[in-house]
């Protein structure tokens, strides 16, 4: 697409399909539109098929499932005309007047569940778990009930969902045919289910130490656990397999469920001696510690912030707590409220740096966007001196003056600023499309002195304003004999 | 000669076959439970289920009302059934539960509960619901095998959102074993597919799976002439570069911005104001528009599979014709002129309708494509995939994250270069993992230690880069890309041609022998496999006879792949037509998203 983008900005720009706007006002289509009305009322009265699709506004078409859900579900609040919104109904509902259907469909579906036993029945008695009413299941899972299979035969019927009891099973022998003849099928479902009985009936150590050789089957396990919340059992699962690193990140994940930022923090330290490889190991390290200090600046700050008597926090209140923030927005926010503290404070920047290694560019960059938000330019200024030891200044950039000079336009920084660091730019090419980009005139007009290009300092004469100082600047330039002028 | 599905005059294999027996399926289960109904549908199914039935199927079956499954109270509803429809997950499980638990107790009657496993029962399930005490409850508990959905007529897709992840990060086949499944199923429809070709390991087990399925069931053996000659399946990990460049077809480039769900895409709505009259036209819709795109329409079937840049012409010259057209009344002078007008204007009626629309689309995607940052990423991507710099530490990447683009946008980009070096530098591995956690939080480590595993991430550990030698072979950069009138496949990303369809488009022609070398740098072995006809079925190919090619992207495939396939379908002197399937359409977003862990709690 790059290539041939000159072409497309040309058909774009020429035809912008202007041939075929729809605006009301276009009175060559208005009659289009009267067709319109005309075939609109025309399809109300005539046609009802299908091919030319109802739409409602939402796009969804009438009569499709989605649509219907909101349609059916808001009409049981208020039949008539319900809002649209869906599923709006569930709890304030009003039921609708006496039921419809007759008592002999009722007593019909009682009588094939062979089963008397009501929902309301089972659930007053209090325990949860006791109510499993399995009579009501369908006699049509009973037929052909056999109980002489083979696990073969087992594995076959479940797969086509029959129940099947794995009970009868009972020498690991068996059992393990049962768990080869899943995998052998493929059907994940099925070596699930069979996993789940063998779990139940063997010992730990004999369904891992078995599953080593069985791959298959272990990942289903692994998969299971993990879906089913089993952490305690996969950890052992793991440790067992001497898949310490799992074990590690597998436990490392758990911080997400811990809402409570010193729960969380505490967490997160006792993570902190597990197998991780290295690099994740000092990053998991670094968490801790970052939490850790949030938690301190977050107690401190909202402190400070309650009391009123800090401008920064009076002029720019917080909008979200710092806790369980990334560390690059942790340093922004410690530009933006501690900026000039010692070194000693946990919030200091510079502490943040030093603690977490954070590299110079990234340091400057986030410290460079933080002051230029609060339009602190005497620190940004700062931010690129540096001294050498004749006591000379020199500004000079990690991330590049042009960088620096976005970050400031984004900031709305005014033009006296930016140009000071347009000016910095090394490469003229990209200084000059920055310089006027954001109308810094000096700088345009400089480098083309510089460059010895009078055409060009010309045509830019007439983007100047008429009589301003811009344009005395360019015609002192233009009549001073000193300069050879390259064209 | 057949035409193609997918384009103007569809009379390709009928894949409504298909939707036909998947309705039966749906009419017999509703009817098990007799009386008035209520569906409880795990939401993610309604867009599947739409493509299969409309709500006057359900209602047909006495379906009086329709809900979402949430947490809590059902709602009121005087109905005698009330059916679960659900994919087998344990959390979904936990809302019914919850569901069932708060039924009100003095209710009279008493309501009967059902469940429909989308597409399987679940037997892990089914133990967790009677752990909960409420297995019980459920009079009948039946699966439906929503495996393949037609989504149009050349492509269908079982829309398992995370049949890559399970497959490749957890190997868990249980989303292969629903691809033979469906495959079983598509043969009893359209025949016994003769050849089979594959690469990977999980295009190796299906195949497995299959040949293992049709010796069990002897019955299966059917006597239908077969509908397709060839069965390709590849491995997403085959090609991990393809879905995570940017697609520049006009229907991938809507995929990309706003997302294609279940063939309807949401757009804002302000370029599609109503232009009625006398409707104020003041208050702006604030709702997002909702359309369908498929190739029923006809302008779509024309443009979905340009490159965008090829797309502006063809608007502009449909709305010239249909001006023209539009025209004609004022010539129209008798009756029977006046009346033959009138006969078509519901047809240029509707052609008015999809213009305007797809003229807005293209606006909206313009002002997209001619940002800067869209350019700077392009540029980036395509460096990286014709091999520029792959090997240090990307500058646009660095910003990207200093601005805090979103992460999923840098892992894209990461991941593209990785792949395009056969794994990063450990250095610059190091690096760029170290900024993404220190700028988007260290519980990313967590993803990014799945990227690795799926090997999409990784240290470059032979120490030696394949990438040259694999683009090279298959040419897979093209420098003189032709945008409007195309003559390759890597029209689809300017410049890039997916290495899915390359090696599709090797093996018609001149067949895999001639790439051996290449086949055995990619993952996976590769295989063919022959299942025998009966001789009466075996075709006699008439001369100019078209080859009929399923193709079957195991772990997902994008709109620009499916643009290449049609592509090569549409060639005059291709001599092979491409059907494809797979197990969920994706793009580079929502396959990074798919691997990502889940910071944020599940919405219910």
């Amino acid at each position: 697409m790059s290539r041939a983008r000159a072409d497309e900005d040309e058909y774009w720009h020429s035809s912008k399909c202007r041939a075929f706007t729809f605006d009301d006002d276009d009175d060559e289509l208005c009659q289009l539109k009267e067709s319109k009305r005309a075939v609109n009322s025309l399809r109300d009265i005539v046609d009802d098929d299908d091919d030319l699709e109802r739409v409602s506004w939402s796009g969804e078409p009438v009569g499709s499932i989605s649509w219907s859900i909101k349609e059916t579900a808001s009409s049981s609040i208020s039949p008539p005309e319900g809002s649209l919104q869906k599923g709006s109904s569930s709890y304030a509902a009003l039921p609708k007047q006496a039921s419809s259907y007759s008592l002999s469909s009722f007593f019909k579906g009682r009588n094939k569940l062979g089963s008397f036993q009501s929902l309301s029945d089972a659930l007053s008695d209090a325990g949860v778990k006791s109510y499993a009413p399995e009579l009501r299941r369908p006699k049509a899972d009973y037929k052909d009930y056999s109980s002489d299979w083979s696990p073969k035969d087992t594995i076959r019927r479940m797969q086509r969902g029959k129940v099947c009891s794995l009970e009868r099973f009972r020498s690991l022998q068996e059992k393990l045919m049962l768990l080869d003849e899943a995998v052998a099928v493929h059907d994940g479902n099925v070596i699930t289910a069979v996993l789940i009985f063998l779990k139940r009936t063997l010992k730990k150590e004999i369904l891992f130490h078995e599953l080593e050789v069985r791959q298959v089957a272990l990942r289903h396990l692994i998969h299971f656990l993990r879906e089913s919340g089993e952490q305690k059992l996969l950890l052992d699962l793991f440790r067992f397999l001497d898949r310490t690193e799992e074990v590690a990140l597998s436990q490392y994940r758990e911080h997400l469920n811990i809402q409570d930022a010193d729960k969380r923090k505490e967490f997160l330290k006792g993570c902190i001696g597990l197998p991780f490889s290295a690099e994740d190991a000092a990053h998991v390290q670094d968490h801790y510690t970052l939490l850790e200090r949030q938690i301190i600046i977050e107690a401190n700050d909202r402190h400070v912030e309650s009391s009123g008597q800090s401008e920064v926090f009076r002029k720019y209140p917080r909008k979200a707590l710092i806790l369980n923030m990334p560390l690059v927005t942790t340093l922004f926010y410690s530009c933006f409220y501690h900026y000039t503290e010692a070194e000693g404070t946990f919030s200091s920047p510079t502490n943040l740096k030093k603690t977490f290694k954070i590299p110079d560019k990234q340091y400057v960059l986030t410290a460079l966007a933080a002051r230029a938000k609060l339009r602190a330019w005497h620190d940004v200024d700062a931010l690129f001196t540096t001294k050498n030891w004749l006591g000379y200044t020199k500004k000079r950039a990690p991330i590049g003056f042009h960088r620096v000079v976005e970050v400031l336009q984004r900031n709305n920084a005014p033009v006296q600023v930016l140009q000071e660091y347009v000016r910095l730019v090394e490469d003229v090419d990209i200084r000059l499309n920055l310089a006027t980009k954001y109308k810094c005139h000096d700088v345009v007009i400089d480098t083309y002195r510089d460059l010895k290009d009078r055409i060009q300092l010309l045509a830019y004469r007439c983007k100047v304003e008429r009589g301003s100082s811009e344009e005395d600047k360019i015609d002192s330039i233009l009549s001073n004999s000193q300069i050879r002028w390259k064209n | 000669m057949r035409s193609r599905g997918g384009r103007a005059g569809v009379t390709w294999p009928d894949l409504t076959a298909l939707r036909e027996a998947g309705r039966r399926e749906l009419r017999e289960f509703l009817d098990k439970c007799a009386g008035s109904k209520a569906i409880v549908w795990d939401e993610y199914l309604t867009g599947p289920f739409g493509l299969i039935a409309q709500y006057s199927l359900l209602k047909e079956h006495e379906v009086e009302k329709m809900f979402t499954l949430k947490p809590g109270r059902l709602p009121a509803a005087d109905v005698k059934n009330i059916i679960f429809f659900v994919r087998p997950k344990l959390e979904l499980m936990d809302i019914i539960t919850e569901n069932i638990l708060s039924e009100d107790r003095g209710r009279s009657p008493q309501r009967d509960f059902h469940i429909l496993f989308v597409p399987r029962r679940s037997l892990l399930c089914e133990q967790w619901l009677k752990d909960q005490g409420v297995l019980g409850s459920f009079i009948h508990k039946e699966q439906y095998s929503l495996d393949l959905i037609p989504f149009d007529g050349d492509l269908l897709s079982m829309e398992s959102e995370s049949a890559f992840k399970e497959c490749y990060l957890e190997s868990d086949q249980t989303s292969l074993y629903h691809a033979a499944k469906g495959l079983m199923t598509l043969q009893a429809l359209y025949g016994t597919i003769p050849q089979i070709f594959g690469k990977g390991e999980c295009a190796r087990h299906v195949a497995n799976m299959m040949i293992r399925m049709k010796r069990e069931f002897p019955g299966s053996q059917n006597s239908i002439f077969p509908v397709f000659d060839t069965l390709l399946l590849l491995d997403r990990n085959v090609d991990l570069l393809t879905p995570l460049a940017t697609q520049l077809t006009y229907e991938g480039l809507i995929d990309e911005i706003y997302g294609i769900q279940n063939t309807y895409v949401k757009l804002p709505p302000e370029k599609f104001a109503p232009k009625k009259q006398g409707e104020g036209g003041k208050d702006l819709p604030t709702e997002p528009k909702k359309l369908q795109l498929n190739s029923a329409e006809e302008l779509y079937a024309e443009i979905r599979d340009k490159n965008f840049n090829a797309v502006g012409s063809v608007l502009s010259k449909k709305a010239k014709v249909i001006s023209a057209a539009f025209e004609e009344r004022h010539h129209a002078k008798t009756v029977g002129e006046i009346k033959q007008f009138v006969s078509q204007l519901p047809h240029m009626q509707a052609a008015r309708s999809s213009l305007a629309n797809h003229t807005s689309i293209a606006e909206l995607i313009k002002d997209i494509t001619t940002s800067e940052d869209f350019f700077d990423n392009l540029t980036v991507e395509q460096e990286f995939m014709s091999g520029i710099d792959t090997d240090k530490v990307n500058n646009y990447v660095e910003d990207c994250i200093a601005q805090k683009h979103p992460l999923i946008k840098i892992l894209r980009l990461v991941c593209l270069q990785s792949v395009c070096n056969s794994g990063l530098k450990q250095k610059v591995l190091d690096h760029y993992k170290r900024e993404i956690i220190q700028t988007y939080g260290y519980e990313h480590i967590l993803t990014l230690n799945n990227l690795e595993k799926a090997g999409l991430l990784k240290p470059q550990t032979s120490g030696r880069n394949n990438y040259p030698t694999i683009r090279k072979t298959l040419r897979l950069w093209m420098d003189d890309v032709n945008e409007q009138n195309p003559n390759d496949i890597s029209y689809v990303y300017s410049g890039y041609a997916p290495l899915s369809v390359r090696l599709a488009q090797l093996l018609a022609r001149p067949g895999w022998r001639s790439i051996e070398e290449v086949l055995k740098m990619l993952p996976g072995p590769h295989f063919e496999e022959r299942q025998q006809l009966p001789t009466g079925l075996q075709k006699k190919r008439q001369h100019g006879e078209n080859r009929v090619t399923l193709v079957f992207f195991l772990g997902g495939v994008t709109y620009a792949e499916i643009a290449a396939l049609r592509f090569l379908s549409q060639m005059e002197d291709g001599g092979t037509e491409y059907v494809i399937a797979t197990t969920k359409l994706i793009n580079g977003t929502s396959w990074i998203k798919s691997l990502m862990e889940k910071l944020e709690p599940a919405p219910f």
